[in-house]
């Protein structure tokens, strides 16, 4: 449909109020709140996320579509039934308790956000006790870890270790990142994997959640 | 002390002090609190590493103001004591150098994104970068160092803050790149044809690189400034990129490997060699004892 690649378009153009129009005509055009967004507002973000990737374009160019489609997710949420805005998954993300480096893991939640799932964001130097307490309150299935320095890479461990403590590693999976953590630290810590980048990140839990849904160990990945 | 711009136009070359954040996490700095705080808790650190620099052979001294702006400080709540954090870590520079070093004030970003893909306005930044320049300068540094940038705007605001509060005060001003298929980008963007073009342009007198992806990439880095530029040329490494081994943290590069790969950037022709994170006193004594082979 001619007005949802508009959309796509328009938000790959960071054209926030263009966006938002467009979504409003989407709506009164009778298209379904959910075509809106998987065939507009995340086939978009999913464009923004490939040229980010291969260096097409640039962090500024990610933030100004991210801000354009959380303007149409904002117009289309209260049309879905409480509850029940389409979600490939929920996913807590923060960075860990010492470190107040966010842009790494802010990517992380955009991308997350635009390939259509939900995303508990907690900040910056965020404690492991506000990790589990939030995954379990909001029953979410993926946590996710950012830390840019070395000297917080231990609190990584600590939240692993709280979750394993609280018989929540078979409901919980565990992904780390951030400029010095490696799949070999992942696998060291007992996470369940490691992303190097936003892109990858997306990957990884989109295979978390499959694997997890089969019931099977994923594996870490090596050698990125 | 002579200008170091005029000394740069005879041709001199100068080598500059290594990491600073690296050294004071073995020297006590605790996960999560600024590398700054030192300044106020613990001047005599500061003093120690710059006399460690300086004995290395270092002839530029930076002080620990990487993340001493207003802005950048708020972050800890320590945006009151802007003043006393900058002069403190001059101050320390200084009773260490006695007119055989020049005293560079670091300044970094400000960790907040510019509008309209972030929320900051320019006018924030610029006021901010001011305030901890003005406090650099009046406190006497020599040489203001905008450095480890990555969005053009906000250098370039930085560059224009040091010139409107001292126009003869050299400014250095230095972007961290990482390779991609396409060159070398910040993650904002910026090239380094675009980088050269927008630093000169703000009024910066020496431009470059610093923090990055190892010294093998800087070379190729300041092969491009000087294909681009005319401005003497800053180039700043990391000892490589940081790995991970037994929960310590490693830095590949050896002295005598970023001493051998330096050969080539005074061969290219930059001014200025100094390092970045993971590098330590020997990696800049290493480079001191090549540069001095060379000239002869």
């Amino acid at each position: 449909m001619d007005i949802l690649r508009k959309i796509s378009e328009a938000l790959q153009n960071g054209n926030n109020e263009k966006v938002t129009m467009l979504t409003k005509k989407a709506v009164e055009e009778n298209i379904s709140p959910k075509e809106i967004l998987d065939k507009g507002l995340i086939e978009g973000m999913n464009i923004i996320g490939d040229k980010y990737k291969n260096h097409i374009i640039f962090l500024p160019d990610v933030l100004l579509a991210a801000k354009a489609m959380y303007g149409g997710i904002a117009l289309l949420k209260p049309m879905f039934i409480e509850g029940n805005m389409p979600s490939a998954g929920k996913v807590v993300i923060g960075t860990v308790q010492g470190d107040l480096h966010d842009i790494g893991k802010n990517l992380v939640g955009i991308m997350l956000k635009g390939a259509g799932f939900e995303v508990i964001d907690l900040g910056n130097n965020v404690p492991p006790e506000k990790f589990v307490r939030t995954v379990k309150k909001e029953n979410a299935s993926i946590v996710g870890m950012s830390t840019l320095l070395t000297t917080t890479m231990p609190v990584m461990r600590d939240v692993v270790n709280l979750i394993k403590k609280e018989n929540l590693e078979d409901s919980i999976k565990i992904i780390v990142g951030g400029a010095p953590v490696s799949a070999e630290f992942a696998r060291e810590i007992g996470a369940d994997a490691y992303s190097y980048d936003s892109a990858n990140a997306v990957e990884t839990v989109k295979a978390l959640i499959a694997e997890k849904d089969e019931g099977k160990e994923y594996k870490v990945k090596s050698g990125e | 002390m002579e200008d170091i711009l005029k000394r740069i136009r005879q041709n001199e070359i100068f080598v500059a002090d290594g990491a600073m954040g690296t050294m004071l996490m073995k020297r006590g700095l605790k996960p999560g609190t600024p590398p700054e705080s030192f300044n106020i808790t613990h001047p005599e650190i500061l003093e120690n590493i710059a006399k460690l620099y300086l004995d290395a052979g270092a002839e530029i001294i930076q002080t620990n103001t990487f993340g001493a702006s207003p802005l950048k400080l708020s972050f800890y709540s320590l945006e009151s004591q802007t003043e006393e954090i900058n002069r403190n870590a001059v101050f320390a520079v200084k009773k260490i150098v006695n007119k055989n070093a020049y005293i560079s004030g670091s300044c970094g970003p400000s960790g907040k994104l510019l509008k309209p893909y972030g929320d900051t306005g320019t006018e924030i930044i610029y006021n901010s970068f001011k305030k901890q320049i003005n406090a650099l300068i009046s406190a006497g540094v020599n040489i203001i160092c905008a450095e480890t940038m990555t969005d053009l705007t906000e250098i370039t605001l930085a560059v224009k803050a040091a010139k409107s509060i001292s126009s003869s005060i050299p400014v250095m001003a230095t972007m961290t790149f990482d390779p991609t298929p396409k060159g070398f980008y910040t993650i904002m963007g910026v090239n380094i044809e675009k980088a050269a073009k927008g630093l000169e342009d703000a009024g910066a007198d020496i431009i470059g690189s610093n923090c990055g992806n190892g010294i093998e990439n800087m070379v190729k880095i300041a092969k491009k400034f000087k294909e681009v530029s005319k401005l003497p040329i800053i180039i700043q490494s990391n000892a490589g990129v940081p790995e991970i081994k037994n929960g310590k943290t490693l830095y590949p590069e050896t002295p005598d490997f970023m001493a051998e790969k330096a050969k080539e950037l005074v061969s290219i022709g930059v001014s200025i060699i100094g390092g970045c994170c993971g590098t330590t006193p020997e990696h800049i004594r290493a480079i001191r004892e090549m540069v001095d082979r060379m000239k002869q």
